[in-house]
């Protein structure tokens, strides 16, 4: 995995609640027996009509937002099925970070397990956010998980909270099944204990 | 000793490793695994040349590709692939797979009770977000990622920070009428499609006890929708009696002392839960959503809601969108939206007793001519329970299509699926946009709700249909 740091990039503001990993990542996409190639169905049927033309009122589909590399978005991010899909297309579209009020659990744990930082802000900053994006289109945020903040160059500055662990393996880009292995002899032993 | 939750008790019994500041490494006592998730994860497996450590305690099926009509004319050449390379890799990792040939062959987490794979106290995950399911029987359930399944394949653990405790009491009963489903909805509308975020929730109280294993499975099941991690029910004689007998679980004298076993799991009196809610089970009436989040439903007896009269700006956007999407005016009854389509099926209501329920509001009755109605069985056990029963009949002769297992139009990843702008009343867990299929309309129902749903052309109130005098002629 690749570790993450610190970020700087373009955020898209994605003004919904209750963004689901169906509209994510639509099921028909969900074939595939690979993890790579999922960002161009991102957003899937938001950005294209059933013609397969593009809708240009969305979002990501604004030429402003096309080098967008966080996401900004309201409460219970993610939520629905447990699709790691959803963060591999949020990943190979180039989003680094997802910034809400709230995440949906399952969703919140795939992205750390793929180099995707979620960040979890109050909805006051939240709406703050919206208002500085929406208000000029090339807004952009430092996203820097060492520090644990979120900053703009016009000085705003909000500090997020983070798990110690989760933080210290993204920061490494440390594969967890690695990590586990280290405790070979406790799991052996519960199991010989089972039996 | 300290009283202990449920929770924590199951959570003591498999945590092998705890430290401060870092996650716990916790035992998994069953892996299921379906088509959909798993590819990725036998692949990175290849890719490090790990094993899979405990293949006796993985269990595969084949679900969401599943078609329902002619079940081994696989038309779509993906999703073909994707049920060819489960097989290969269960063959190369050494897993048992119910697979289209199997008799055990179904949707995932009707399977696992239904073959007694499912106990209490056990620790159980799958890449699937609806293993809550299996939290009805005590077990702590909760679906988990791919990169999360591959752990669990190499390592038989998961690493996870100690969720949070909530419980629901939902006092009184369910009144007459009114099902799990309507039970599990009423209480996503109330408090919100993230109350639970971050707990997991032990559902008690006297309508609980008083609910079967399916109906308990059909509230777990949806327990997700609310955002909880897992949801649990204590263990207690309902439990013992749908296990005993079952192909999985212990016989004999080992039964006994396994039920000796699952009694002490149960939460001590005096345990506190980190937050608890109280709900009364006997002001419940049937549900029907109106959105496109499981939280936006109401009353069958209620209309559809006015935006404004939400409390929030981000409410009243929700539901603008919802309702533009759905093409619904505020301040329509309920009862007076038609609809095209019928799911009855799905992991949330694709049990035994569901179909019974569906059939007993079919019986005599005919379907709708507007309507598309069809009947998919969670399992192939299920489908065939039903057909000793004659319930296929009575489904058929109302002019509801019976299909083959799977997961189906839940999701839409077979080729049942709602066309751009079809309204359909569905016994599944998710009203999302386009879930169903692009443009599709979801409304999310109790088996029996659907069932005269499908018969009236709009949706009904049941409980009117279920009381002894109603004459048929006010209905048709």
């Amino acid at each position: 995995m690749n570790p993450f740091v610190i970020h700087n990039g373009l955020v898209a503001p994605l003004d919904r609640v209750n963004v689901d990993t169906d509209a994510i990542i639509p099921k028909q996409f969900l074939k595939r027996i690979e993890r790579s190639g999922f960002g161009q169905f991102l957003f899937y049927e938001w950005r294209f009509a059933v013609d397969g033309s593009t809708i240009d009122s969305f979002i990501l589909n604004t030429p402003e937002y096309k080098d967008s590399t966080i996401l900004l978005a309201r409460n219970n991010f993610g939520c629905g099925s447990s699709r790691e899909h959803a963060p591999w297309a949020l990943m190979d579209y180039g989003f680094r970070a997802v910034i809400a009020p709230s995440f949906a659990d399952i969703f919140y744990n795939n992205c750390f397990k793929n180099g995707i930082l979620p960040i979890t802000l109050s909805e006051e900053q939240v709406d703050e956010l919206f208002n500085r994006a929406q208000g000029k289109k090339d807004y952009h945020l430092t996203v820097d998980l060492q520090e644990q903040v979120v900053r703009d160059s016009e000085g705003l500055s909000y500090p997020f909270e983070v798990d110690s662990y989760r933080r210290y393996c993204l920061l490494n880009g440390l594969d967890d099944i690695g990590i586990t292995l280290q405790y070979e002899n406790k799991i052996a032993a519960y199991e010989a204990n089972r039996r | 000793m300290k009283a202990r939750t449920m929770f924590e008790k199951i959570w003591d019994n498999h945590a092998i490793h705890e430290e401060a500041g870092k996650p716990s490494l916790l035992y998994i006592d069953l892996h299921l695994v379906h088509e959909v998730t798993s590819p990725q994860a036998f692949e990175g497996l290849r890719l490090a040349g790990r094993k899979v450590r405990r293949p006796e305690l993985t269990f595969a099926t084949m679900d969401h590709n599943v078609p329902t009509a002619d079940r081994f004319n696989v038309a779509d050449p993906i999703s073909r692939q994707q049920m060819e390379t489960l097989t290969e890799n269960c063959k190369e990792f050494g897993i048992t797979l119910a697979d289209l040939n199997s008799p055990d062959q179904g949707i995932v987490h009707v399977i696992g009770p239904e073959l007694g794979l499912t106990h209490p106290g056990k620790t159980i995950v799958c890449g699937d977000s609806h293993t809550s399911t299996h939290g009805a029987f005590g077990a702590l359930a909760f679906g988990i990622g791919t990169s999360e399944v591959e752990h669990v394949l190499a390592t038989q653990c998961l690493q996870q920070l100690k969720p949070k405790t909530m419980e629901v009491r939902v006092n009184g009963d369910l009144p007459f009428g009114v099902s799990a489903k309507d039970l599990i909805l009423a209480i996503i509308a109330k408090y919100g499609t993230d109350f639970a975020t971050g707990y997991v929730v032990e559902y008690t109280g006297a309508a609980i006890r008083n609910l079967t294993m399916e109906e308990r499975m059909t509230v777990c099941n949806m327990t997700i929708e609310g955002g909880a991690r897992a949801g649990l029910i204590a263990p207690d004689q309902t439990t013992f009696d749908y296990l005993k007998g079952k192909r999985f679980v212990p016989q004999g004298e080992d039964f006994l002392a396994a039920v000796g076993a699952w009694k002490q799991l149960c939460t001590d009196e005096g345990a506190q839960y980190d937050t608890c809610v109280e709900i009364d089970a006997s002001q419940i009436a049937p549900q029907v959503t109106w959105g496109t989040s499981p939280g936006m439903g109401t009353n069958i007896t209620s209309t559809v809601p006015d935006p404004e009269s939400f409390e929030t700006t981000a409410q009243r956007k929700a539901a603008q969108d919802a309702l533009a999407y759905m093409d619904l005016t505020p301040g329509t009854p309920m009862s007076e939206i038609k609809i095209d389509r019928v799911f009855i099926g799905s992991c949330t209501n694709g049990r035994i007793e569901d179909l019974r329920k569906a059939a007993e509001v079919a019986k005599g009755r005919k379907v709708s001519p507007s309507v598309h109605a069809m009947v998919v069985p969670g399992s192939q056990a299920v489908k065939q329970l039903a057909e000793q029963e004659g319930l296929h009949l009575v489904f058929q002769e109302a002019g509801f299509d019976w299909r083959e297992s799977g997961c189906s139009m839940c999701l839409a990843m077979n080729p049942d699926i709602l066309s751009e702008g079809e309204r359909c009343a569905s016994t599944s867990n998710r009203n999302f946009e386009g879930r169903q299929g692009r443009g599709g309309r979801t409304h999310l129902v109790s088996p029996e709700m659907a069932a005269a749903a499908a018969i009236a052309g709009h949706f009904v109130d049941v409980r009117e249909w279920k009381s002894e005098n109603a004459s048929k002629e006010v209905f048709q």
